[in-house]
């Protein structure tokens, strides 16, 4: 038998749809207790590839003996250097992640979540690193929201379907990944909006996202809202009255965390107002998408990440704290680390910055740490 | 410019290569001498001193160039932990901490150079052991002199050469791989 060779896509297709999965993932044990491939029918084994250059005789009792084994590493040279050690050992079922842990972190699966007047919204998840995006389309014109920096997804994505991004919209000034709003307007002539609160330091053109200013597409109106407190210019967006795009401040088992840019104490209030008051008085119907989910549980059937408003009034623990001084400590105190590189991708996002595509994907490796779980 | 025994150059070689040539020339090698790897691997770092740590040989640091990392490991020996010290004047190093402000001692790191420039005593001088014989002139004898190198072995023989022409000599016992107190690096 030859080793396979794995797309990220057909992995994370494996993910989605909850099939056996066994990974042996060979980077070192820092890298791998940092982030992994995670999923409900994912087994996975961390050996690094230094172990195992004198042969993989110790690691053979480990394998199940019925299942692929799919090697994991960093870029994908350790994965086929151990991958083709297993043949040689007699394993059979032995395939590698083409692009190792930076293709998965790259990778986005599109998904629809539901039907709008003349088109459809889509999420694309971005499952190595737990990011979400938007694309509204109607009447063959369409809006990405949160773009990721691999902008192509999109392009394609509106390319097959014959429609025209005509606007792009971040809906916060990102510090966990860089953002492809910028360059994916400038590649399609269309409008980047950006909250104006976030874009004190930001030094290339942009049109402000903000209440009042609705945006339309084809026969779809997008509604900004004013929801600060993970920054202090996070705007949600209102689609059709029908779903509530909430960014960084409220996913759908945790609420977001205000200290991104150093402001936690300042910005609790804006938070605590944003999830106890505003959102509050909107619609209990409304389906609400995050910008990250933290867990994979968290990906419905369909690999949607959504819940409606009224049921996070019920269950997100982050929604029922009482008392504001508890609410304050909670979103300040024992805060996960920052994301790596987190000042440099605010840089990055403010065009203050412009490091090479291969420092971008340096600076986006890891996990996402955006979440107060 | 930090002074190495060998030098493997690993440049232009994705992983897993620069560890599987390092982890070979590392075999060959004696224990004690210090190996330069040359990478442009970024991932080479992590990965080295993760390697290092787990078989026992000393990962000292990294310096990066421009595009190339220069990493410095030292090869262990198991001996080095266990041997016996024969010098019979010693001091703990929670004692020589007390002393480092002495104006009447000398203290000597008798590592390797690239063991030193990462982290040494802040008034230590380098006299790797290999060289003492030849360079013990550059020491007063008017001041006590202080031996310290890694756990105490080689800081130990350096200090019977040193007795046995005349010094008054302690050694420092265990030495830097336990040290606690202040550090500098020469980097």
């Amino acid at each position: 038998m030859d080793l396979k060779q794995r797309q990220a896509s057909e992995v994370a297709s494996k993910v989605l749809n909850k099939e056996d999965l066994f990974i042996l993932d060979v980077r070192n044990e820092e890298a791998y207790g940092d982030w992994k491939i995670e999923g409900e029918s994912v087994t996975s084994i961390n050996v690094p590839y230094f172990d195992l250059i004198d042969g993989v005789e110790d690691l053979l009792p480990e394998l199940p003996k019925d299942k692929e084994i799919l090697v994991v590493c960093a870029k994908e040279g350790s994965s086929v250097f151990v991958g083709e050690e297993l043949i040689e050992a007699g394993i059979e079922n032995v395939s590698y992640l083409s692009g190792g842990m930076k293709a998965w972190s790259e990778y986005l699966e599109p998904v629809k979540v539901g039907d709008l007047p003349g088109g459809a919204l889509y999420q694309f998840v971005r499952i190595g690193k737990g990011c979400l995006s938007y694309l509204v389309e109607s009447n063959g014109e369409a809006a990405v929201v949160d773009a990721t920096r691999m902008i192509e997804n999109y392009t394609t994505f509106a390319e097959n379907k014959g429609l025209t991004i005509k606007a792009t919209m971040d809906t916060h000034l990102h510090a966990d990944h860089i953002s492809g709003g910028k360059a994916l307007a400038d590649q399609v002539n269309g409008t980047y909006y950006l909250p104006e609160e976030d874009a004190g330091e930001v030094t290339f053109p942009f049109t402000a996202l903000k209440e009042g200013n609705n945006v339309t597409i084809g026969e779809v109106t997008i509604e900004p809202i004013y929801s600060p407190g993970h920054t202090i210019g996070s705007t949600s967006l209102m689609i059709n009255d029908a779903y509530l795009l909430t960014g960084d401040i409220l996913f759908v088992e945790s609420i977001g965390r205000p200290d991104l840019a150093g402001k936690a104490e300042d910005w609790v209030l804006d938070l605590r107002t944003t999830l106890y008051n505003r959102y509050k008085e909107m619609a209990g119907e409304l389906v609400v998408l995050p910008a990250h989910f933290s867990k994979m549980a968290e990906l419905g059937e369909t690999g949607v990440v959504s819940a409606k408003l009224e049921e996070l009034y019920e269950k997100n623990e982050g929604l029922h704290v009482e008392e504001e001084a508890e609410f304050r400590r909670m979103v300040t105190e024992n805060l996960p680390p920052q994301p790596n590189a987190y000042q440099e991708i605010r840089e990055t996002n403010m065009g203050k910055i412009t490091p090479d595509e291969e420092t971008r994907r340096e600076m986006e490796i890891g996990p996402n740490r955006c979440a107060v779980n | 410019m930090i002074k190495t025994d060998h030098i493997l150059d690993a440049k232009g070689l994705a992983c897993p290569m620069p560890i599987v040539k390092t982890k070979k020339t590392m075999k060959d090698l004696e224990a004690g001498v210090v190996l330069e790897v040359q990478a442009t691997d970024k991932g080479s770092k992590a990965d080295i001193k993760a390697w290092a740590d787990k078989v026992g040989h000393h990962y000292l640091g990294t310096v990066e160039e421009g595009e190339i990392l220069k990493h410095y490991l030292r090869k262990a020996s198991d001996s080095e932990v266990e041997s016996e010290k024969n010098h019979p004047n010693i001091i703990s190093n929670d004692d020589l901490e007390t002393k480092l402000a002495d104006e009447n001692i000398t203290i000597v790191d008798v590592r390797e150079p690239a063991e030193y420039v990462f982290s040494h005593l802040p008034n230590a001088i380098s006299i790797p052991l290999g060289e003492m014989e030849n360079r013990m002139s550059e020491l007063s004898s008017d001041k006590q002199i202080y031996v310290i190198c890694r756990t105490g072995t080689r800081s130990d023989l350096a200090a019977q050469q040193l007795a046995d022409s005349g010094y008054d000599v302690i050694n420092v016992v265990p030495g830097m791989s336990e040290w606690a107190g202040p550090t500098t690096s020469s980097l």
